[in-house]
């Protein structure tokens, strides 16, 4: 194991945050995010899925054949959903009602299928599992942020405890969708700006696409650039 | 079933719900494949397409198969598997018999079992159905297909807007992403506009 598991953790809080340097999971960043409760939520099932199938495929790696891996990946995150659905359900009523279809919606989420595909099929139970830990907390980072400054701007609060309102007038469109947009591309643009490259994505690619190696599309191009 | 139901179904999918701009679902490629038109609008034929052929599906399994037998709890597993055989059976088909078809559309097919816009138009009609008995079937899937339309509108309108803005020169620290982003939310802005529009049309 080249990295030390510490690297593996932080490597996920700020160099390649799935959210603000990798993009993807943007569906739930902007559905959820207008208000701080909800960004915590969401972010704590999504964590949970994500160190548990992490590790489950992990684990399974090599039962796994090698065509139908992606299937069997989908199918293991969509039982770990199922279990934080019912959990959500029976504990977190709120919640649940806040996230509505999103919460099911968490099988999709690239971030998952993408951790699964690039590290945890081809890593060790322990550094997968700390993998899953580390991007699960900058994806609730992320959130974290989105939420706290769409819900101080949108409704003068954060965490329901009034902080503007009585300074100004909350600005509601930052709570409709296009504030979130708009909250999203300035957060992409400072993480771009404190990264080591120094510039915000130049916009989504094939790379980080969780599908990539399966992708039809590549394997096409692939072929056209053999024939040449 | 009243025709004006489902015509009131229908436009409020496209224009007051759109999935993309009032839902954010299906943003990745929304983002990712709106950079040119005829791209645009391929993925979003392969969206409407699936999305209505996997609501005809799931409902029914749904329906008549899971909540009879107490199961409905197992629907995200369900749901998500039938999707993605549907997608690798359309695709196999595709490439057996309508080449061209396939050369155009079937390559973005494998993205789509990962796009939550699929997912969410099958949950979220179950969701409207349980609210309202008269939304049935039909209702479904007239909702799903005005869904992939409501798709299909709001990526070819942002082609256009990002053709434009490959043109344009913005300031340094927005390039790239975020700036496509802020454009995305002036058009969601535009998209407010039509709140209400469908109750006053029909209404």
């Amino acid at each position: 194991m080249a990295k030390s598991l510490k690297q593996e953790f932080t490597k996920g809080i700020i160099k390649e945050n799935p959210v603000l340097r990798l993009v993807l999971g943007t569906c739930a960043t902007l559905a959820v995010t207008t208000a701080a409760v909800n960004a915590i939520g969401m972010g704590a099932a999504t964590t949970f899925v994500l160190v548990c199938s992490n590790a489950v495929i992990s684990a399974m790696k090599n039962i796994i054949p090698d065509k139908v891996r992606i299937p069997a990946f989908i199918t293991i995150i969509a039982g770990f959903v199922t279990i934080v659905q019912m959990i959500v359900k029976a504990f977190f009523p709120a919640l649940d009602s806040a996230l509505g279809v999103f919460l099911p919606l968490i099988v999709v989420n690239c971030i998952i299928l993408g951790r699964a595909e690039m590290f945890a099929s081809r890593n060790r139970v322990v550094p997968s599992i700390v993998d899953g830990l580390g991007m699960g907390v900058g994806f609730t980072a992320a959130l974290l942020a989105m939420g706290i400054i769409r819900e101080l701007l949108g409704a003068g609060t954060v965490f329901g405890l009034p902080i503007l309102s009585n300074f100004m007038d909350p600005i509601i469109i930052f709570l409709l969708p296009p504030g979130g947009f708009f909250v999203f591309g300035i957060l992409i643009a400072v993480a771009g700006k404190l990264s080591e490259e120094g510039h915000a994505p130049e916009a989504m690619s094939c790379a980080t696409c969780p599908l990539n190696a399966s992708c039809t599309k590549r394997a096409e191009k692939e072929k056209a650039k053999e024939g040449r | 079933m009243d025709l004006k139901f489902l015509v009131g179904i229908f436009l409020a999918a496209i224009l007051t719900e759109n999935y993309v701009l009032n839902k954010f679902l299906g943003i990745c490629p929304f983002l990712g494949v709106s950079k040119k038109l005829d791209t645009a609008f391929g993925m979003s034929c392969a969206v409407t397409v699936v999305m209505v052929i996997a609501t005809a599906v799931t409902w029914p399994i749904y329906t008549y198969v899971l909540v009879p037998l107490g199961l409905d709890y197992l629907q995200t597993i369900v749901f998500i598997l039938v999707i993605a055989a549907l997608v690798q059976l359309l695709e196999i088909a595709l490439h057996r018999y309508m080449p061209p078809l396939y050369n155009s559309l079937g390559i973005y097919l494998p993205l789509i079992t990962t796009n939550c816009a699929v997912l969410g138009v099958t949950m979220l009609v179950l969701e409207k159905g349980a609210a309202d008995p008269n939304f049935g079937y039909v209702a479904s899937l007239v909702n799903a297909f005005g869904a992939g339309i409501g798709f299909l509108v709001a990526m070819v309108i942002f082609a256009g807007v990002r053709e434009r803005l490959e043109l344009s020169d913005p300031p340094k620290f927005l390039k790239g992403l975020p700036i496509t982003l802020i454009a995305a939310s002036l058009v969601a802005v535009s998209f407010l506009g039509f709140n209400g529009l469908v109750d006053g049309l029909l209404g």
